[in-house]
């Protein structure tokens, strides 16, 4: 416990920072003039900050729950091929669905009727094809769960059935799984770019406002002001500045987000937006763009301080 | 007071900006008791602005020493320095306003950054506005004052805070002779207040005039030295 009280009287004086900066005094908040463009420049670069925000994090999300659901339906689902004469074709099936029904893990078995396979093949091959004229292999599906031994049911089909061919779909399942898990990766990324570049252009901003008002420090400082009140002053100025716009961006965002297709529409780019409680995590851009811009400020303004007389 | 009872005391002080420019001091001794009241005089380009940033630490000597309310100015961190010069009032020839707030606010501006709530202290705002003729004036922006008024305004910035010491650089720089007499009075009543008074001023005339209001010793600074530390006026 000892060991944690610096830590923990660190954090109380952030937080009593954090709040005398959140309430302030519009007395304090007057000696600083307001300054046209480094206000524009701080409220439209944390709004466009804000607004790329919220689609890396929807991308960061989206491609999380697609791995996910993708690792899931893959992992139960399965294709025994089975390619056999049209003689024979009949019996290897009822051979190969007699193994399923023995074989624990197994939660469900079918075969595909033609027309399904037809479906199937339709968006390669066009309506218009004679699927049933084509030596086409059977199809039964397979749907397991974690008592499944794969391995095993592969081999006692090999020895069975000769001609039944398990497919467990590793082969592009793990590309897909490894595809997503990357994108939701860079998706954090671009996250974490964005905050530093928020931070950066919020500390440029904080610079200028400094700069431009290098006479209004000497003042203060003359009459006595420490560098603290000072750089409180600006640090609230800016940090208030960078919230408004990161607030408005992260609303723009998200109604930007709303149009997107949904997940219900089929296909690899639909389901970005955000679902259920997912729709609360853009809710806290604008309180880590006003961390941010906090922080940087603060920096910017103490150490430009430092160099003042 | 302060240790061995003076204010600000030098020893030996000097200062140097580099490149030998004028305004550099060397070996300067100086010790003004609280109470005191000294005129600072000498040629422009003499050294009394610098002198006088050395006494309200906006410049730290680069020989000898320089103690503010019995403070080395040298071992005082930005901070502690900050609170040395909210006991020590300053008014500049410029008198360095914030010119987008009126004058009241800059009057209490000392308030605010020590620390005290300016409308809490509104009495003392409103007696200090009246001594200094301001009152009518409190609304205005700095921009909108005359010169006169700026050097008064700028007076009621320094001692709102009650400070021990008042400095002044050049206070009647920019006003005429009957505005300089006001000022003038002010400061030695002041004085009467127990307010130790440093000004810098090359009008002499001044000095002369001052002679009824005030016992004051006048300092002579040439060519970076102090040359007559303390004829009584």
């Amino acid at each position: 416990m000892n060991r944690l009280r610096p830590l923990l009287d660190l954090l109380r004086r952030k937080l009593a920072e954090l709040m005398e900066l959140a309430l302030g005094d519009r007395a304090s908040d007057r000696v600083v003039p307001p300054t046209g463009h480094t206000v524009w420049l701080t409220v439209l670069s944390a709004g466009a900050m804000a607004f790329l925000a919220v689609f890396a994090l929807a991308l960061t999300l989206a491609t999380g729950r697609l791995a996910e659901r993708w690792a899931e339906d893959l992992a139960q689902s399965m294709t025994i091929r089975l390619a056999a004469p049209a003689a024979e074709a009949d019996a290897q099936q009822a051979a190969v669905l007699a193994v399923l029904a023995e074989t624990p893990g197994v939660a469900s078995a079918r075969a595909l009727a033609p027309e399904e396979q037809a479906a199937l093949l339709e968006p390669w091959l066009g309506p218009d094809l004679p699927v049933g004229r084509l030596p086409l292999p059977r199809l039964i599906d397979l749907v397991g769960d974690d008592d499944l031994d794969v391995d095993g049911l592969r081999l006692r089909l090999e020895g069975e059935v000769p001609g039944a061919v398990l497919d467990d779909h590793t082969r592009w399942r793990a590309p897909l799984v490894e595809a997503a898990g990357r994108l939701r990766m860079l998706g954090w990324l671009a996250l974490l770019l964005i905050a530093c570049v928020t931070a950066a252009m919020v500390s440029l901003a904080a610079k200028a406002a400094l700069a431009a008002n290098a006479e209004v420090i000497r003042v203060l400082r003359l009459v006595g002001a420490r560098d603290f009140y000072v750089a409180r002053a600006f640090t609230r100025r800016i940090t208030l500045r960078a919230l408004a716009g990161a607030a408005a961006g992260t609303g723009i965002g998200m109604v930007a987000v709303t149009l997107l297709p949904s997940a219900e529409k089929v296909g690899f780019l639909t389901g970005l937006s955000f679902s259920g409680a997912g729709w609360l995590a853009p809710l806290m851009i604008p309180l880590f763009a006003g961390l941010a811009a906090f922080f940087a400020t603060r920096r910017a303004a103490l150490r430009a301080l430092a160099r003042f007389e | 007071m302060e240790g061995n009872g003076f204010v600000i005391d030098l020893r030996g002080a000097g200062f140097s900006y580099g490149g030998g420019g004028g305004g550099s001091l060397s070996g300067i001794d100086l010790s003004l008791p609280a109470g005191s009241f000294h005129f600072l005089t000498g040629p422009s380009g003499a050294g009394k602005t610098t002198l006088l940033k050395l006494c309200y630490g906006e410049l730290k000597p680069t020989q000898g020493q320089v103690a503010l309310l019995g403070k080395d100015s040298r071992m005082l961190s930005r901070d502690g320095l900050a609170l040395v010069r909210q006991r020590i009032g300053v008014v500049h020839q410029d008198c360095r306003f914030l010119d987008h707030l009126p004058v009241a606010e800059n009057v209490t501006l000392p308030l605010l950054v020590a620390g005290r709530d300016p409308a809490a202290e509104a009495d003392n705002l409103r007696q200090l506005m009246s001594w200094v003729g301001l009152t009518h004036r409190a609304d205005a922006y700095p921009a909108e004052l005359s010169g006169g008024e700026r050097q008064r305004a700028a007076l009621a910035r320094a001692v709102i805070t009650d400070p021990d010491v008042v400095i002044a650089d050049e206070p009647t720089g920019n006003v005429d002779w009957e505005m300089s007499q006001r000022l003038m009075t002010l400061l030695a009543e002041l004085n009467r207040l127990g307010k130790t008074i440093l000004v810098a001023t090359h009008d002499m005339a001044l000095i002369r005039a001052a002679k009824p209001l005030v016992q004051a010793r006048v300092l002579r600074l040439a060519d970076g030295q102090l040359q007559a530390a303390g004829a009584e006026l």
